[in-house]
């Protein structure tokens, strides 16, 4: 495949034509779920929990059912029998034992475990008189000592958030758990060991359209439906069908119609879609839910939440020689969908970063907590180790009296394919050409002006400087099937070619922001010579699309897209074996170029549509050697993950005054590989940097210590705006293909979110060590009070 | 939100009528209240809209020289019309809450809902202002009671509110991360017979004068008059989004830059 050739590009693999889809987006003629009004559809409202932990004596609903309006109030007790809400990996933890998992009712059975934890779902004719009804319910709950804080929920003696779990620890996993002696050993006899205590702050997702679920059932057929925003509808239908209402997937069709944004909250299969699905085929009329956004902080799988101890050996003359960490981390009440895979698998394999550290040691707790769930969000793990790994390797710099960018540069690995000592093996990478690449774009030998004009103007100023790896293009299905996972992550395509030449790719990716409807046309037009326009992209419906594990991880491109691919190829050979036919040649001399088949060495030629008119009009065809239609299917499973990496660099200005950190500059050099659609490309990168500064900046979920979510809107949860960004500087230049996959790319779409904490933490660090302060750490947010209580402790100008 | 019966009158002498009813509220741009019924948090039986009253809008300018802004006026119309007159006032009012909340939201509902962080308190404060409702004139040093609370009586509307226009002045804003709102807001306003300095967002008792560096500044108009001056953290609002002391800090922090964009 050709690698992206630049701007001059107008069509295919390279180009960046606008995004066909933001027209219906940006003229409000979407279709999404909220949209879908099916006739006589009932709401629900979820009668939710107000305490963190308690104890349900009593649910008095007589009152509420008389209320107008109301066909049925349903509780825990409507779903004995039915399963709960599955967990989709099972880790095994360091002893050998699986993890503790616990049974997650579709509505609250015997105790609630979090604010939001739904106990009631009032069906009625109106939302207002299911809200007014939900009033009228009775509740005799309990209150019970929460536990919130990681470290003291699993100390001995602490209040359980399950009853029937041994403790709230859900496993504690080791990677390598063959290192951990050698590792300790060489930490013991290193030359330096740099030690960083951190915390990974918890984060509430926000995409700007909430959940919305719409059951409805067919009593003529026995089929359901369910319309969800998910980023996964295949997914969902396996999990909600097999494992919680028992309906086979020929009688149950999910349809995730355009979504407004996931970043991974939006993979997990949740209570109210169940509960939608199964209400619908209670009351034989459709349901609707349609979350509020208070309800979206209290019920949206939350992601993050770490609390970490790395160490980082380290010779005298700068090599690493072993890195240790120790994390803890929050999965909340229940197992979300993937949960337990984020801190483990998506975040230890990770730990080598960039760098050859020959030695590596991951233990991971992962602590059940009266607070919502938390699972994957941009990044999922990813972010973590880099963000640990970073920010530690900065502070190494400055105790050895390095550069960090040189103390980088000496660890980096520079050949490949090479294999980590935690079990993954990097196919392709080029760190120094990233980092020269960064230098340039981010002019980093301007600073010391740029400082100097800081400095006048009375402020500080620093500059961060970091890498990243990420492993995405998630990923070979008999490898994370060893490693605990309950689902293949294979994807599939079918490529529908019409009579007339136009083609329909009908995806198992989903789209809900990244632009596939551009970008996967550009590889189809590429490969056949056609126009962009004749390729539609068909996602989001089990029932026109084949079995796909959806998108997330960055796996759009990688893996939906090489499965496009395969499909392609299929219906090229075969288009090629017809157009053989219709010039009585061979069928090795067809070449196909700008949309025609020729002879080779002869100026015989077909046109496409020639073809695909035959393969539907089979007059004169080769009917005994293939058959009529032009239609082709692939399941793509990668044989490994793809690798992007990149080179960050943040500057910030600091008041002192204020402690108020504003971003200056913000430079990005990144390695996707080959790229389909820059412009593109450069959009994901901007949203990822975006939503990383918000995570260092601004962004926190904060509970008290009664498990009450002090951040329940955006009076105190803090997005990031626009005005708080500079412009970014982005470049996606520096190229190594993937190796294993046809289109030799690597997904972008979380590099942004991941490579941009580090750099943002690292450039505030720098600026208050350059004032004189003595601080290595501050803990995300940086909010201006949080920096200004640190200038204050450490006594510095 | 809970039903409720809607009233629009369009003269003052009617929405008094109309709020004589206990369960009767007033909206002004229900910036506020609208949020509030959406949640179930409030449930006013009848809601009497003030936007239909055409002699509560506009800003004009009065014979004593004081700028006359009518209750139902929208911020953006003050960013607007009273940036030739007064200029620190319009500059405040244009960075209240985003453009739909200054198109929507009025300078009397402001007032009457005496948020501890708003910003419109902090310069009828400063200003010295006087609040003229439908049956009495309250100076502004009489009009707020702490937070959420002032010296209106049930059903009392604010028809307009006059500002003595200083000769130099300045609103500082250091905004909460999340909401927007002031997290501590200061206005400095300069007049003949000395300064005035106000507070918002900082203290657990809403808005309130800052007597010490009023008097040091009516002494010398410079930042640097506020140097030895220090604000005791007691009695400030601490949460998720900065301590007492932090609050404390910064509001001698902005009253020195109000004072240097003012002078």
């Amino acid at each position: 495949m050709p690698k992206d050739t630049g701007p001059e590009k107008t069509t295919g693999i390279g180009a960046s034509p606008k995004r066909r889809e933001d027209i219906r987006f940006l003229t409000g003629r979407g279709r999404y779920t909220d949209d879908i009004t099916l006739h006589g559809a009932l709401h629900v409202h979820f009668l939710r929990s107000d305490v963190a932990h308690g104890r349900i004596n009593g649910i008095d609903t007589k009152a509420a059912e008389a209320m107008p309006g109301v066909h049925r109030i349903f509780t825990g007790a409507d779903f004995e029998g039915v399963g709960g809400i599955p967990c989709g990996w099972q880790i095994t933890d360091r002893h050998g034992e699986v993890m503790q998992e616990p049974a997650h009712p579709v509505l609250a059975q015997g105790k609630v475990r979090h604010v939001g934890d739904p106990i009631c779902a009032v069906v009625a004719d109106t939302l207002a008189q299911a809200r007014d009804a939900a009033e009228a319910i009775v509740l005799d709950i309990e209150e019970l000592p929460a536990v919130i804080d990681m470290k003291q929920a699993v100390q001995d003696g602490a209040t359980k958030v399950h009853d029937d779990l041994t403790s709230n620890l859900c496993y504690d996993w080791g990677f390598v758990e063959e290192n951990r002696d050698a590792v300790d050993e060489a930490i013991r006899n290193a030359d330096h060991v740099t030690t960083l205590e951190l915390v990974n702050n918890r984060l509430i997702a926000n995409p700007m359209e909430p959940r919305v679920a719409v059951g409805d059932y067919n009593p003529a057929t026995d089929e359901s439906t369910l319309y969800t925003t998910s980023q996964n509808p295949h997914v969902i239908r396996l999990l909600m069908g097999a494992f919680v209402l028992g309906i086979p997937e020929h009688k149950l069709r999910v349809v995730a119609p355009d979504v407004g944004g996931g970043f991974g909250t939006k993979i997990f299969h949740y209570a109210e879609e169940a509960f939608c699905t199964f209400a619908a085929r209670q009351l034989k009329m459709p349901v609707k839910w349609c979350s509020t956004r208070s309800e979206a902080f209290m019920s949206d799988a939350h992601g993050r939440d770490h609390v970490t101890k790395i160490e980082l050996a380290v010779s005298k003359d700068g090599e690493f020689q072993a890195l240790r960490t120790e994390t803890y981390a929050n999965m909340g009440a229940y197992l979300s969908t993937f949960a337990p895979s984020v801190p483990t698998w998506l975040h230890g394999t990770l730990m080598a970063g960039n760098y050859r550290t020959p030695l590596i040691y991951v233990n991971v707790k992962a602590v059940f907590t009266n607070t919502v769930p938390v699972d994957a969000y941009r990044g999922a793990g990813r972010p973590e180790a880099t963000f640990q790994l970073e920010r530690v390797i900065d502070k190494a710099a400055r105790e050895l009296g390095m550069d960090p960018i040189a103390l980088r540069r000496k660890n980096f690995i520079t050949e490949f394919p090479y294999a980590t000592p935690v079990a993954v093996e990097y196919d392709t990478g080029d760190y120094n050409a990233t980092m020269d690449k960064l230098e340039e774009i981010a002019d980093l030998s301007g600073f010391e002006a740029r400082l100097a004009e800081s400095k006048k103007r009375g402020k500080l100023r620093g500059l961060g400087v970091n890498c990243y790896i990420e492993a995405c293009g998630i990923a070979p299905s008999n490898l994370v099937g060893q490693l605990g996972a309950r689902a293949g992550l294979y994807e599939s395509a079918t490529v529908r070619v019409n009579a007339t030449g136009g083609i329909v790719v009908m995806t198992g990716s989903h789209s809900h922001g990244q632009g596939h409807e551009t970008s996967f046309p550009q590889v189809i037009a590429d490969m056949i010579g056609i126009d962009e326009s004749m390729v539609e992209i068909v996602h989001g419906d089990t029932a026109n699309t084949p079995m796909g594990m959806g998108t997330y991880g960055s796996r759009s491109i990688a893996v939906g897209g090489s499965a496009m691919v395969r499909a392609a190829e299929k219906i090229i050979n075969k288009a090629k074996k017809i157009a053989a036919h219709l010039m009585e040649a061979s069928e090795q001399d067809i070449e196909l170029k700008d949309g025609k088949f020729s002879v080779a060495g002869t100026d015989k030629s077909v046109a496409w549509g020639d073809v695909t008119l035959a393969a539907y009009v089979p007059h004169n065809y080769p009917l005994e050697d293939i058959e009529p239609g032009l239609e082709e299917t692939s399941f793509y499973d990668p044989n490994n993950f793809t690798y992007p990496s990149g080179a960050y660099a943040c500057e910030v200005e600091l008041d002192p005054d204020t402690g108020r950190v504003t971003i200056e500059r913000f430079a990005a050099a990144d390695d996707f590989g080959n790229i389909i659609n820059p412009m593109i490309v450069s959009g994901q990168v901007h949203g990822g940097i975006a939503q990383g500064v918000g995570q260092a900046l601004m962004e926190a979920c904060v509970y008290d210590e009664n498990g009450q979510l002090l951040t329940g809107s955006y009076m105190d949860y803090a997005m990031p705006r626009a005005d708080d960004l500079p412009f970014f500087s982005v470049d996606h230049s520096c190229q190594t293909p993937c190796t294993h996959n046809p289109l030799g790319v690597k997904g972008c779409g979380e590099a942004g979110a991941i490579g941009s904490p580090p750099a943002v933490v690292n450039a505030v660090c720098d600026a208050l060590q350059r004032a004189g302060h003595n601080i290595t750490h501050i803990d995300m947010p940086l909010t201006p009070s949080r920096v200004w209580t640190a200038m204050q402790q450490s006594g510095g100008q | 939100m809970y039903a409720f019966e809607f009233q629009k009158p369009t003269s003052i002498q009617a929405a008094v009528e109309a709020l004589k009813d206990d369960e009767a509220q007033a909206l002004g741009g229900g910036q506020t209240l609208l949020p509030t019924m959406r949640q179930r948090l409030a449930s006013p039986g009848t809601l009497v809209s003030l936007s239909g009253i055409a002699e509560m809008r506009g800003v004009c300018r009065a014979d004593d020289g004081a700028l006359c802004i009518g209750g139902g006026t929208s911020h953006a119309v003050v960013a607007q019309e009273a940036a030739g007159i007064y200029p620190g006032l319009a500059g405040l009012a244009a960075r209240i809450g985003d453009p739909a909340v200054r198109n929507r939201g009025t300078i009397g509902g402001s007032l009457a809902n005496n948020d501890p962080s708003a910003c419109y308190p902090c310069a009828v404060l400063a200003s010295g202002a006087r609040i003229i409702t439908d049956r009495r004139e309250i100076a502004a040093d009489d009009f707020f009671e702490g937070m959420f609370t002032t010296a209106l009586e049930q059903g009392e509307i604010i028809t307009e509110v006059r500002f003595p226009v200083p000769e130099a002045s300045n609103y500082q804003k250091f905004i909460q991360p999340a909401s927007r709102f002031a997290l501590v807001g200061v206005m400095v306003a300069k007049y003949a017979g000395g300064v005035r300095v106000a507070v918002t967002g900082a203290s657990e008792e809403g808005v309130f004068r800052w007597t010490e560096a009023e008097k040091a500044l009516s002494d010398n108009f410079a930042a640097s008059a506020l140097k030895d001056l220090t604000v005791s953290a007691d009695g400030m609002i601490a949460d998720m989004h900065g301590s007492a002391a932090y609050r404390a800090h910064l509001i001698k922090v902005l009253a020195g830059r109000a004072v240097e964009a003012a002078a």
